[in-house]
């Protein structure tokens, strides 16, 4: 699931200095999961920025919205009939839906009001951690399940470097358990220490971050 | 294929080898790194000289190399993979031998959360092994990743670093047979206080017979104080220094702790020398370069062996 | 919803919750203590001051105890005034009736 987390009031209060009369849009989608960005989120900032605006006696009209998905264009869709009315739109989705958003209402103003962090889990209530980065090739089927891309501070392919604490942890930070250090652990409990034995060779990072916008056609699905 | 390495030809004539490290200034004053050659002079075989350590910004180790060599002195360049993709790696690797440098040393670095610039974007393209598989390749098989042939191969000596005292034990000396797999030829181990450990490292890596596959310099750093052993055993990651050091350190007054560090040092590398696949000692001395010749003096490793190598 | 009484023209919120450790749902209490806490960060961002929203524990039969906390949170937010947005409220109210004149 993709994770983010509110922008500092102050700043969304900057952003927001030239308009009087906004549309606040949540989403239903992984952003809710996370806290951030789903229907109560709206509700507690708009709340937040009406008592801010009312105290510097300039205030904020607010639609408050949440739809299904930012990210998917049938769920934008019934934004249309009302968006003329309204100065901007203060996205709390992900990067993918506020652009999403822009890119369907071309002549609004859309304005982030979450920074997308990454791809995680829920590790417990209230605390979600990074798992994945999207490298486009994915190698968790030599690595015990564990990628060394997203968990390793350096994302080695053969580590562990040599910071590794005693405790096992990354020598970045306490926090972090060391992403190698539970690759190895993995592979001995399985049995498949012989995977680590053998050389990674460099990976191509074509499938990665790095050459534009990745895409994925399914001619099967398209109409 | 033989290199020009001094180093390489210190090994092959059966000499135990000594090697040191210097960090260039953080500023582009060529004396300073010309200081630091000549108090080295004479003691030791070659110079390591460290690539933005702990992502401190300072003077490029290839440059920094490059004065070295112009004196007359046999440096090692190290080559992090931190800060150059694989394109940046390979054009350096070319330079560091059309500048005439003999050795490398592969690493990935230290994070850059520790140094100046906590805020760059790292790289990390490829990692300290796949680095190494890379200057071997050039350099064995004349030819770049991509498959084209080089035109004058780099012909470099090729070393990395192995910590035997990070965790986990167990899987540091397999790490460094997979160095081994890779094609290097020489490791510089981290500081080593724990002997006793040390010494388990070097069963399993007999065991598994790469020490006559590689050449294993012991890394050894004098204390200055009680105070810089503390605080490097509390702030250094990855390293082990047991307390019975540091109680012989703060057992001793002051003024004479200094003296005390370097007598320790002496005596590792003697103790250090006589274990079987240790092919020689790489004396660390942190901005303390002038005790490398006083170290080198009282562990009976001087003169170092006159060898001339075949200018190229 | 601490908010929107805010919103609603409230100067100061009080939250009453079970005793901690006796919650019937567990940690339905520890976690509204940390909503207060969050709703007192707000607060004090956009200039309202987080003293105005405090959270008390109390048992079933503490009749006279609750009745101490609420008269200590009413002085606390008599000491403070009225929140900076019903002082806003009324300036505007006020403007206009000046204009008519
Ligand atoms: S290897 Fe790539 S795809 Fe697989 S989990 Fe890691 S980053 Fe994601
Ligand atoms: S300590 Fe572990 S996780 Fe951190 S950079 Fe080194 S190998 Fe990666």
């Amino acid at each position: 699931m993709i994770m983010g987390e509110q922008k500092p009031l102050e700043v969304i209060l900057g952003m927001l200095a030239p308009y009087d009369k906004i549309v606040l849009a949540g989403c239903h989608g992984c952003v809710t999961v996370c806290r951030a960005g789903g229907a109560k989120e709206v509700e507690i900032l708009a709340s937040s920025l009406r008592l801010a605006r009312e105290a510097e006696g300039r205030p904020l009209e607010i639609k408050e919205v949440t739809l299904e998905r930012q990210c998917d264009p049938e769920y934008l869709e019934p934004m249309r009939p009302y968006l003329e009315d309204y100065q901007a739109v203060l996205s709390i989705a992900c990067g993918a839906g506020i652009q999403f958003v822009a890119e369907k209402y071309t002549s609004t103003v859309v304005l982030p009001g979450l920074d997308t962090t990454f791809i995680g889990v829920t590790e417990k209530q209230g605390l979600w951690v990074e798992r994945c980065q999207a490298c486009g090739d994915c190698v968790l089927h030599l690595t015990g399940g564990i990628c060394p891309v997203a968990r390793c501070s350096k994302s080695l392919f053969n580590g562990p470097c040599g910071g590794t604490t005693t405790d096992g942890r990354c020598e970045v930070d306490k926090e972090i358990p060391c992403g190698w250090m539970m690759i190895i652990e993995r592979l001995r409990s399985l049995n498949q220490l012989e995977n680590y034995r053998k050389n990674l060779p460099m990976k191509s990072w074509k499938t990665s971050r790095d050459g534009g916008p990745r895409r994925i056609a399914r001619e099967d699905l398209m109409e | 294929m033989k290199t020009a390495s001094r180093l390489e030809r210190v090994f092959d004539e059966g000499h135990f080898a000594v090697t040191t490290e210097c960090g260039p200034p953080r500023g582009s004053d060529p004396e300073v790194i010309r200081k630091k050659g000549e108090l080295l002079r004479g003691s030791v075989d070659a110079i390591n000289v460290t690539d933005n350590q702990t992502s401190v910004v300072r003077m490029a180790s290839i440059a920094s190399c490059a004065i070295l060599k112009e004196m007359g002195l046999e440096p090692i360049v190290q080559m992090v993979t931190r800060d150059r993709n694989r394109i940046s790696l390979q054009s350096d690797i070319l330079g560091a031998a059309g500048l005439g440098l003999n050795a490398i040393l592969c690493l990935s670095g230290d994070h850059q959360t520790f140094g100046d610039d906590p805020d760059a974007k790292n790289v990390f393209d490829i990692d300290s092994i796949q680095l190494i598989e890379l200057v071997k390749m050039m350099r064995d098989e004349g030819k770049f990743p991509s498959g084209k042939e080089i035109q004058g191969p780099p012909n470099l000596f090729i070393g990395a670093a192995c910590n035997p005292f990070a965790e986990p034990f167990e899987i540091r000396p397999i790490r460094l047979a997979k160095k081994v797999d890779a094609g290097v030829q020489f490791i510089q181990t981290q500081c080593i206080y724990n002997l006793d450990r040390f010494e388990k490292f070097m069963d399993e890596v007999r065991k598994l017979g790469l020490h006559e596959q590689v050449k294993i310099l012991a890394g050894v750093t004098p204390l200055k104080s009680a105070g810089m052993a503390k605080f490097m055993k509390k702030n250094v990651a990855g390293m082990d220094i047991p307390d019975d050091v540091i109680q012989r350190m703060a057992d001793t007054p002051k003024e004479e702790q200094a003296a005390k560090g370097i007598e320790i040092c002496v005596e590792s590398i003697e103790r250090l020398r006589k274990v079987e696949g240790v092919a020689g000692a790489h004396i660390m001395a942190i901005e303390w370069e002038k005790m490398v010749p006083v170290i080198a003096e009282k562990a009976g490793l001087l003169p170092r062996p006159d060898i001339s190598v075949p200018s190229d | 919803m601490i908010l929107k009484a805010f919103e609603k023209g409230a100067d100061g919120v009080m939250v009453v919750g079970c005793l901690e450790g006796d919650c019937h749902y567990l940690s339905g209490n520890l976690r509204a203590r940390a909503r207060v806490g969050r709703v007192a960060d707000v607060l004090d961002t956009i200039g309202m001051g987080g003293e105005r929203v405090a959270m008390y524990n109390l048992s079933a039969g503490e009749g006279n105890k609750f009745a101490l906390f609420a008269t200590e949170m009413v002085d606390k937010i008599r000491s403070l005034g009225p929140s900076p947005v019903n002082v806003a409220r009324k300036s505007r109210k006020q403007a206009p009736a000046q204009e008519e004149k």
